[in-house]
C-alpha cells in the first residue's frame, strides 16, 4: 500500500513539474520578446531595493490595513512551505511526520506556530473576501475588474482558504488518531487550533479517520501543485515575480525618461556632430507591441497583481479619464500571453495583424496620462506603468504622426520660437526691464 | 522707481567682461513670457541681488528645455533642443544652474547628462532653503502671522526628483501656519498639466485635475496656496478662479512669499 502511494506521490510530483516547469519557460520566452535592457548595475542597491520591498514588504505599508492583511498570507506563505516540505519528503519516502522524531518536543511547537499561520492566512482571506465581495472597495470594482480578473481574485482566495483548512483538518483527524493509539501516527502532543476538530471527529471510528486525514492530507499537497500551475495563468505570480521584479526596478529618478540612444545619433548628424553610422535596419521609434517594449517593462506585467493602488492613485483615472495603469499593466500581459501562445502553436505570432497600441491600449488612454509618477510611486512592488505609456507616446508621435493638433502647434513653437508658446523669442529677456538698472544710472 | 536698481547681467556680457557667474539663473519660458510667471521670477532675481550672489541669465539665447516635447513622444525634437542648449552652457562652461520650473530643473538634471551636458542643478526652494539656512534669507516678523499656507507639491519636484522638504522650510520661516492637504508629499496630487497637458485640452471625463485639486487646497482653509511650479500656477490659479474664490485665496511661488517677507516686493 505504502509503496503504491509512494508510487503515485512520485507521479503527482514529476507531472506537477513538467507542468509548472513548462510554464515557467513560457513565460519566460513571453518575457524575453522584449527589447534588451540593462538593470544589472549596481547590484548592492539592487539586493537592497529586493529586500525592503519585496522581502520586507516596505511599500505595501503605504495602506496599513491591507499591508497589515497582506503580511498574514504573505508570512503564512514562506514559513508553511516548511511544513509542506515534510509533507512532500513523507510522500517521497512513504513516512509519517518525518520531523517529528528528529525535532523532537520542538516539533509540536513548530506545528502549532505553524497553525497560528494558517488561522491568520484564514483571517486575512476572509477579510480579503468581504472587501471584495461585500465591501466593493473602489478600486477592486473598476471597469477592469470585471470579469475574469474579479474571478480571478476570488478564486485565489477561496483556494487558499480549503488548502488551510485541509491542514487544520489533517492535524484534527491525526490528533484523534495518536490518542487511539492507531499504528502509524506517532503521539506528538496537542495542537492549538486544529483540536477543535476533536469534538467533531472523537465518535469516528479510526478507519473513518484515517480516510479524513489521507483526504486532507492527498487534498492539501495535490492542492498545492495545482494552485501553483494555476498560479503561473494568474496575477497571483506575483508571489514569485515580484522579487526578480524589485531587483531589476529602475533606481534612477522618477522624473528622468530614458534617453533614446538611435534619436540621439540622427541627431547628432542633422547637426553635423560626430555620430555613429547609421544602422542597417531603420529602427522603430517608440512602442507599437510588445516587442517594441523591453523584457522589464514585460515583467512588470507579468508580476501585476491587479491591486489597482497605480489606478487609485492616478489623477487622470479618479477624475474621469479612460486611462487606467492597471490596464495598461494587464493588456501589456494579455498581448505577451497572446502573442507568446500563438508562436508555441507555431502561429502568426506578432505578426497577427494587432498590436498592443491600437487594438489593446488607445490613444485616448495614453493622451490623457500627465506624467505624475503617482502610479510608479504607488506601485507596493516598484512597477512601471509610465515607462510603457510614454514609450507608445514616442511612437504616435514619431511614426504615426497622430499627436493631437494642440500638440503639434506647441512641437511647431519649440521648433519656431524655441518656447512652447508662440512669443517672438527677441522678448524673452523684457521681463528684466522692470527690475534692471539703467545704464545711464550707474 | 525703487526697482530699477538690479543688475541682471547675461552670461553673454560677463564672458565679455572675461568673468564668469557663480549660478546660472535658468528662467524658463514660463519665467520669460507669462504674465503672472514672469513676477516670480522678478521676486528671485531680486533676492538673488539682495543676497549678492554673482548670477546671470542667459537672456534670448535661453530656448526651451525640450520637456513638454519628449514627455508628448517627440524625442526628436526634445533632443534637438536639448543638444543646442548644452552647446550653449558648454559653451559658457556653465557648472551651476538654479531655476524656479520643476520641469526644466529635472530635465536639465536628469535629462542633459545623457547627451553630454553634466551641471549641477537646483531647483528655487532648494536654492532658497540653502540661504535660509546660511542666514542670508530672513524674514521680517508679521506679514503672515496666523494665515495658514498650504503648499502645493508639484510631481516634478516631489515625486519625480524627491524634493518635499525643501519647499516646506521655506515656508516654515514665514511665521505662518502651514497645513497640509489630503494628498501631499508622496502621494501629492499632480495639478493636471505635467506630461505636455499644459497644452491641450484634458480629456474627456468627470472634472478636470486641476479643480479637483483646488477643491483639496481650499479644504484645509488656507488663503494661501503655495506653489514651486510655473504649471501648477497656472492650474491652481485657473482652480481658484473657477470656484470664484481669488478674493479670498491666492496662488503664490516660494520666491514671491520670500521677497514679499523681505520687503523686495
Amino acid at each position: 500500500m505504502s509503496l503504491l502511494s509512494q508510487l503515485f506521490f512520485l507521479i503527482l510530483l514529476g507531472v506537477s513539474a513538467f507542468f509548472i516547469g513548462r510554464r515557467i519557460l513560457q513565460i519566460r520566452k513571453n518575457i524575453l520578446l522584449g527589447k534588451e535592457e540593462d538593470r544589472t548595475d549596481q547590484p548592492q542597491r539592487r539586493l537592497k531595493t529586493m529586500l525592503l520591498v519585496a522581502f520586507g514588504q516596505k511599500k505595501m505599508f503605504k495602506r496599513p490595513i491591507a499591508a497589515f492583511l497582506h503580511l498574514l498570507i504573505y508570512v503564512g506563505f514562506l514559513l508553511i512551505n516548511l511544513e509542506v516540505l515534510e509533507i512532500v519528503l513523507d510522500g517521497l519516502f512513504g513516512t509519517h511526520r518525518l520531523f517529528a522524531p528528529l525535532l523532537g518536543s520542538f516539533y509540536p511547537v513548530l506545528i502549532n506556530f505553524f497553525e497560528f499561520l494558517v488561522v491568520g492566512v484564514i483571517f486575512s482571506c476572509v477579510v480579503f473576501l468581504i472587501r471584495r465581495h461585500v465591501l466593493k472597495i473602489s478600486r477592486f470594482t473598476k471597469i477592469e475588474m470585471k470579469g475574469w480578473p474579479t474571478m480571478d481574485a476570488t478564486l485565489i482566495l477561496v483556494i487558499e482558504l480549503v488548502l488551510m483548512v485541509a491542514i487544520l483538518a489533517m492535524n484534527g483527524a491525526d490528533q484523534v488518531l495518536q490518542t487511539k493509539a492507531v499504528a502509524g501516527y506517532p503521539v506528538t502532543g496537542a495542537f492549538f487550533f486544529s483540536s477543535i476538530f476533536i469534538p467533531l471527529f472523537e465518535p469516528l471510528s479510526a478507519n473513518t479517520l484515517i480516510i479524513i486525514e489521507r483526504v486532507a492530507w492527498w487534498g492539501h499537497i495535490a492542492g498545492i501543485f495545482a494552485f501553483a500551475y494555476y498560479i503561473t495563468y494568474s496575477k497571483h505570480l506575483h508571489i514569485f515575480l515580484a522579487f526578480p521584479n524589485t531587483y531589476f526596478s529602475n533606481l534612477k529618478e522618477k522624473g528622468e525618461i530614458k534617453n533614446m540612444d538611435n534619436v540621439t545619433n540622427e541627431v547628432k548628424s542633422m547637426l553635423g556632430l560626430p555620430a555613429d553610422p547609421p544602422p542597417a535596419e531603420i529602427p522603430r521609434f517608440g512602442a507599437k507591441d510588445i516587442n517594441d517594449l523591453s523584457w522589464k517593462h514585460l515583467m512588470d506585467a507579468y508580476a501585476c497583481t491587479e491591486c489597482g493602488r497605480c489606478t487609485d492613485s492616478c489623477p487622470a483615472n479618479t477624475t474621469g479619464k479612460v486611462l487606467s495603469p492597471r490596464t495598461i499593466m494587464m493588456k501589456t500581459r494579455d498581448r505577451a500571453e497572446e502573442v507568446g501562445e500563438s508562436i508555441r502553436k507555431g502561429g502568426a505570432g506578432l505578426e497577427d495583424g494587432k498590436s498592443l497600441y491600437g487594438d489593446y491600449i488607445n490613444k485616448e488612454e495614453l493622451l490623457a496620462c500627465t506624467t505624475c509618477n503617482a502610479c510608479v510611486e504607488a506601485c507596493p512592488i516598484t512597477i512601471d506603468p509610465l515607462s510603457i505609456i510614454i514609450e507608445m507616446r514616442r511612437y504616435m508621435a514619431m511614426e504615426e504622426s497622430s499627436t493631437p493638433q494642440s500638440w503639434n502647434a506647441m512641437f511647431q513653437n519649440v521648433e519656431t520660437s524655441f518656447a512652447p508658446w508662440k512669443f517672438p523669442p527677441t522678448d524673452r529677456f523684457n521681463w528684466a526691464q522692470d527690475v534692471k538698472a539703467k545704464i545711464s544710472d550707474q | 522707481m525703487s526697482d530699477f536698481n538690479i543688475q541682471i547681467p547675461t552670461v553673454a556680457e560677463l564672458t565679455a567682461k572675461g568673468e564668469k557667474p557663480d549660478v546660472l539663473f535658468w528662467v524658463g519660458c514660463a519665467g520669460s513670457f507669462d504674465d503672472r510667471y514672469k513676477k516670480v521670477t522678478k521676486a528671485f532675481v531680486k533676492i538673488l541681488d539682495k543676497v549678492g550672489v554673482k548670477f546671470a541669465v542667459l537672456g534670448e539665447e535661453e530656448t526651451c528645455t525640450g520637456d513638454p516635447a519628449r514627455r508628448a513622444g517627440n524625442e526628436f525634437l526634445f533632443q534637438m533642443q536639448a543638444m543646442a542648449n548644452i552647446q550653449v552652457l558648454n559653451g559658457y562652461e556653465i557648472t551651476k544652474i538654479v531655476t524656479a520650473c520643476p520641469h526644466c530643473f529635472n530635465t536639465l538634471k536628469n535629462e542633459y547628462p545623457a547627451l553630454g551636458g553634466d551641471y549641477e542643478v537646483v531647483h528655487h526652494s532648494t536654492y532658497l532653503q540653502e540661504l535660509i539656512d546660511q542666514g542670508k534669507v530672513t524674514a521680517k516678523e508679521g506679514d503672515f502671522k496666523g494665515k495658514k499656507i498650504t503648499f502645493h507639491d508639484s510631481c516634478y519636484l516631489g515625486r519625480a526628483n524627491n524634493i518635499y522638504e525643501a519647499p516646506r522650510k521655506v515656508l516654515e520661516i514665514l511665521d505662518a501656519e502651514l497645513v497640509e492637504m489630503k494628498r501631499c508629499k508622496t502621494n501629492g496630487l499632480c495639478c493636471g498639466a505635467g506630461g505636455a497637458q499644459m497644452f491641450k485640452e484634458p480629456e474627456n471625463g468627470k472634472k478636470d485635475i486641476n479643480i479637483e485639486r483646488t477643491e483639496e487646497a481650499l479644504d484645509t482653509g488656507a488663503e494661501i496656496i503655495a506653489s514651486g511650479c510655473p504649471f501648477c500656477m497656472t492650474m491652481m490659479s485657473d482652480g481658484v478662479k473657477n470656484k470664484e474664490k481669488e478674493g479670498q485665496v491666492v496662488v503664490k511661488d516660494l520666491a514671491e512669499l520670500i521677497a514679499e517677507a523681505e520687503d523686495l516686493i
